[in-house]
């Protein structure tokens, strides 16, 4: 990733962000549980998660999944793109041995009040097509070369 | 940390509860493991002078807001930890619906967080729904928010938790 940023005029409703597949593996879900301060066993101990939770293994904690949504979405920014919500709804887990894939489509782009550029974004991450978390993201981007969402505070910032 | 009986809602709602302080200051060494584990190469979190110029200094990334509240597996002389989200716990309690759920949960992002920050939290009920029936069972809605701020009184983050307490069809009462 570069230091170049997307601008907020280069986006239209209806763009869609490239695709980001990933194979997940049981290192992927405990080293992202245990950055995340999760000990619970149910994403590290796999005869827990099997006979206690009854999932078929470990599964990928819901902090790191907001990671990677974060991820997916400043991939797509690069940093000037500034973070104002996100919304999660999880459907279903994801394993060791799945491909995860997360997909994202503008849906709104606006400028508030106080000039702040933004774009609605949805997000989802499936597994062989099977939507098992949906993100909703708003995130503020530079209306022009100079503009940096990041020095907004106060009044100024309003996510 | 107390059960909210029915009678309590109208008293709590919007009344800050469960004031903590994180256990550890906001560090780096978790800001490269969670980029790393999710393979985030931004820039602003492995560049300084991306940093300087972007954020004026470093940051952490947004979404770890939560990492900071997440307890130590184990401390010396601890022998109880608050659960996060105590209240959502305290209505199951209170309201005697053994099952709930969280149905979604939102994050809006103020400040940034910085390494180094100390930061506190602290739980609001927002509101709590009448009797709902729904496929899971009857029970009842509500919302809880999470307030971050840093060392400053700086806002920070809010997360909005919607969970559903609920008793299954059936279900005459709390197990």
């Amino acid at each position: 990733m570069s230091n170049v940023s997307l601008l907020h005029g280069n986006v239209a409703v209806g763009d869609e962000l490239d695709d980001l597949g990933y194979d997940v593996t049981a290192t992927t879900i405990v080293l992202g549980a245990l950055a995340a301060r999760d000990w619970r066993p149910m994403h590290h101990d796999k005869d827990f998660a099997v006979n206690r939770n009854g999932t078929r293994d470990i599964f990928l904690n819901t902090p790191n999944q907001a990671a990677w949504f974060e991820r997916y979405v400043t991939d797509w920014t690069g940093p000037y793109g500034r973070l104002q919500r996100m919304t999660f709804r999880m459907l279903g887990s994801i394993f060791p041995g799945d491909t995860m894939v997360f997909r994202g489509t503008v849906t709104d782009v606006g400028v508030d009040e106080v000039g702040c550029g933004w774009v609605a974004l949805d997000i989802s991450v499936s597994v062989e097509g099977d939507v098992k978390t949906t993100c909703k993201a708003r995130v503020a981007l530079p209306t022009e070369a100079g503009d940096n969402p990041w020095d907004r505070r106060g009044d100024n910032w309003r996510p | 940390m107390s059960a909210i009986g029915i009678d309590d809602i109208d008293r709590l709602i919007g009344v800050e509860q469960y004031v903590e302080r994180g256990e550890f200051p906001v560090e780096q060494g978790y800001v490269f493991t969670t980029c790393s584990s999710v393979e985030n190469g931004n820039p602003l979190f492995w560049d300084p002078e991306v940093a300087a110029e972007v954020t004026n200094g470093p940051i952490a990334p947004p979404t770890m807001v939560s990492v900071w509240f997440r307890p130590h597996h184990w401390a010396p002389g601890r022998t109880s930890v608050a659960l996060p989200l105590q209240i959502h716990f305290d209505l199951k309690e209170g309201l005697d619906l053994p099952e709930a759920v969280m149905s979604d949960n939102t994050i809006v992002f103020h400040e940034p967080v910085r390494p180094g920050d100390w930061l506190t939290t602290r739980q609001i009920l927002r509101s709590v729904s009448d009797e709902k029936t729904t496929k899971l069972g009857t029970g009842r809605f509500w919302v809880i928010d999470v307030e971050y701020h840093n060392q400053n009184g700086d806002l920070v983050a809010v997360e909005s938790y919607t969970g559903f307490g609920y008793r299954r069809a059936g279900n005459g009462g709390a197990s």
